[in-house]
């Protein structure tokens, strides 16, 4: 297809972020030797190795917790709401001055479009720590008794998909309802949180209130089962999700699990359909597609299903793939080769249960893991790339051809985390919207994010809600 | 003359709004505190278990989408049919509790109370804990609470009417259906209860009642993948309480941990909130 323009490249510089070889642990306020092994966080955009960091071992999980027990009991339980409310305040503000240099280096760790750290995520991480700034001090007003407690101290294990993201979604409520905080970051995206322990330290916030550990899934589960720990907050996988659940049984820990999703993105025949296509792309080729709202199942009514994908592709066919620190670039890199190996083989069961694969022509760069945007046709409710999670920019599309048959597929999920909904008839919108067994609910649009926007799941996709005020509940003594 | 032979009851399960026997056809021996033969109880089965989570599965969506006003008087009239009913129920809660007979209507009292506080709620619920959000950008955003679904309840074990309400009604007021098993040693008043349940409006199905052994049924109340949460209030088993715990992540159910055995206090928000999930809907403003 001609393209009406070229597209120079125009690189964002990534001189702006001063990345060390080697990272520690960051504990009671310093960076710390860990005891275990090392990690290579890499971009995979390029393969380049960015740094080493620390795998911490079960001693340094411990050494951790420990450090974040002696904060919370000396020091931040004694800290009052105002002065919590402050410190968050500084962080959100010097999360805003340093926000090029920690779009830069979420798109160099984690493979995203510059357009999208820079635009979407850090925007959104200093909106975050604000709104819960706000809250510090008003935690008596937030609906759950005169007197909510924190819990005191919150084991949070968080992913590569937005790292920065969740750690505000994950550190921002915790330290505003006055909890301290042990936080590990994903194993392939650890280096903005390493970067959030530097504001930490500009901010003058009290050591061991914040501290990060890095490593992969060993650390993680010695960080959830630390008895030490009273609160446990996990983004990830359904199936992590289930082990930890599994793992905190018996226990007095507070658990709240933000998983898997296979969201239904429902168009129907009165869509406006320019706007549509525009909202599917959204849905599920942002960030790659490793989104766990991603609307991966379009649910099309079958009038127009010819019409809307045909003019899909053509959208697709104009994304721009390649180097996430180009600002033109619209799909990035892949996270991992682990990610891209397990898109492969989901895909290609696609391809074997009988679904039709379209995929946009473009080029894929010679070195990194790259995954064009990808559309299944001709699929059905029993195929495992209509019921699994692939986490990639990968479409299934299904038909339907009434409002009752859209609603029934859609909830045909063991997963309940988002839906959308494209019609020109609010009436419909309401209906079918309390019809969605699903948390978050978008409608003539997708993947809207806001910190006063309560998020979160139905069913297997979690419990427990963040953002909002009843983001606060996860981290107070309250129900 | 003779004094009049009574005419005993039968105690039987409630599933489904009807009031079968076991399909295991088993039974077993309630007695009161001091050891006297009152009845036999029908001693739930795996089978009975799964029975009644379809049930409640088949009542949920309606139950959900009755406007709650509808739902508060439907509680509500529970409530007046259980005071019509003083008397039985103060004479089982003595039988099955050892309760003088005035602590007992104190009670019985405070079990039809709680009705009407909980009845009150059904459409308070979505003001409270509901929210319209200010999100930065040209969007109307809400969020609204919904039930969860199909709910396990182990009722308490001590007190067998006043705290088996005060676990049922919070779970039903906001929608949900929910298969409850009565204490084990004193099921008797919520089987009189569920007598009440049938004839106050509540549509079948969407509150079910076993009777039997915590240890025979709740494991597979726990795993059943059909079973949205679980309360295991009446599970006083550390060991049991794990278990159940274990098997309810399979699906990750939404597990309500035992956390009082005070049934008479402000039962406050906390009940409800347990078994409801937060939806949020976003909106595009624009001409």
């Amino acid at each position: 297809m001609p393209t009406p323009f070229e597209y120079a490249p125009a690189p964002e510089s990534r001189s702006v972020v001063d990345l060390a070889s080697s990272y520690g642990l960051f504990i009671d306020g310093d960076f710390v030797d860990g005891t275990g092994g090392s990690l290579k966080s890499i971009n995979p955009a390029t393969e380049e190795v960015l740094a080493e960091v620390a795998e911490a071992s079960a001693a340094d999980v411990d050494r951790a917790v420990k450090a974040a027990r002696r904060a919370y009991t000396r020091v931040w339980s004694k800290t009052s709401g105002k002065d919590r409310g402050k410190y968050l305040f500084r962080i959100a503000r010097l999360i805003q001055e340093r926000s090029r240099e920690l779009a830069v280096l979420e798109s160099l760790d984690n493979g995203k479009p510059i357009k999208e750290s820079r635009d979407v995520d850090i925007p959104l991480v200093a909106a975050h720590f604000f709104y819960y700034a706000g809250w510090a001090d008003k935690l008596e007003h937030a609906g759950f008794g005169p007197d909510p407690r924190p819990l005191g101290v919150a084991a949070q294990v968080i992913p590569w998909n937005f790292p920065m993201l969740m750690l505000a979604w994950k550190i921002a409520p915790a330290l505003a309802a006055g909890n301290t905080v042990v936080l590990k970051p994903a194993e392939t995206t650890p280096l903005t949180a390493l970067f959030f322990a530097d504001i930490c330290r500009q901010a003058d916030l009290p050591p061991g209130v914040v501290n990060i550990i890095t490593g992969a899934g060993d650390t993680g589960r010695a960080l959830v089962e630390h008895p030490g720990v009273d609160k446990v907050a996990f983004t990830g996988s359904t199936e992590v999700g289930k082990a930890i659940a599994r793992a905190v049984a018996g226990t007095d820990k507070k658990v709240t699990l933000e998983l898997g999703g296979k969201a239904a993105n429902i168009v129907f025949d009165d869509a406006p359909i320019d706007q549509a296509v525009e909202g599917i792309v959204a849905g599920i080729f942002f960030n790659q597609g490793h989104v766990c709202c991603a609307g991966s199942r379009l649910l099309v009514q079958e009038n127009i299903a010819d019409e809307l994908v045909a003019r899909l592709k053509r959208r697709l066919s104009t994304l721009r793939l390649g180097d996430p620190l180009d600002k033109n670039t619209d799909i990035g890199a892949i996270n991992s080769l682990e990610q891209l190996e397990r898109i492969r083989h989901l895909t290609g069961i696609g391809d074997d249960e009988g679904a039709e694969r379209w995929t946009a022509d473009c080029d894929l760069p010679a070195k990194g893991y790259w995954f064009a945007p990808t559309v299944f046709t001709g699929v059905s409710q029993a195929h495992r790339i209509a019921r699994e999670e692939i986490f990639g920019p990968v479409l299934s599309v299904l038909t339907f051809r009434t409002p009752s048959e859209a609603v029934e597929k859609a909830n045909n999920s063991a997963y309940g985390l988002s839906a959308g909904i494209w019609t020109e008839k609010g009436s419909r919108i309401l209906k079918v919207a309390s019809q969605m067994r699903a948390g978050v609910v978008w409608a003539n649009t997708f993947n809207r994010f806001d910190p006063t926007s309560p998020f979160g799941g139905y069913k297997e996709s979690g419990y427990g809600r963040e953002g909002g005020r009843h983001g606060l509940a996860a981290y107070l003594d309250v129900v | 003359m003779a004094a009049r032979l009574e005419v005993r009851k039968t105690y039987k399960l409630y599933i489904g709004g009807t009031f079968p026997r076991s399909e295991s056809a088993r039974s077993y021996e309630v007695t009161d505190p001091k050891g006297r033969f009152l009845a036999n109880a029908a001693l739930a089965s795996r089978k009975d278990a799964r029975d009644s989570v379809v049930a409640a599965r088949k009542a949920q969506p309606g139950w959900a989408k009755a406007t709650a006003y509808n739902r508060g008087q439907v509680l509500y009239r529970v409530a007046e049919v259980m005071e019509g009913r003083r008397a039985q129920f103060v004479d089982e809660v003595v039988a099955s509790e050892g309760l003088t007979a005035r602590r007992a209507e104190a009670v019985v009292e405070a079990a039809i109370d709680r009705w009407v506080w909980y009845a009150g709620w059904a459409d308070k619920l979505a003001q409270v804990l509901g929210s319209t959000n200010p999100v930065a950008g040209p969007y109307y955003n809400f969020s609204v609470p919904e039930p969860t679904g199909v709910v396990a309840v182990v009722a308490p074990q001590e007190s067998s009417l006043l705290g088996l309400v005060s676990v049922l009604a919070p779970v039903i007021v906001s929608g949900n259906t929910v298969v409850a098993l009565a204490s084990q040693a004193r099921p008797l008043p919520a089987i009189t209860l569920s007598e009440v349940l049938a004839t106050s409006d509540v549509p079948g199905g969407v509150v079910n009642l076993l009777t039997g052994s915590v240890a025979e049924v709740a494991p597979w109340l726990a795993s059943h993948m059909d079973v949205n949460a679980i309360d295991i209030a009446g599970v006083d088993d550390p060991d049991v309480r794990t278990s159940l715990e274990v098997a309810a992540a399979d699906n990750l159910k939404r597990v309500r941990r035992p956390d009082t055995d005070d049934w008479t206090t402000d039962p406050g928000l906390t009940r409800i909130r347990s078994f409801l999930e937060t939806k949020t809907v976003w909106h595009p403003i624009g001409v």
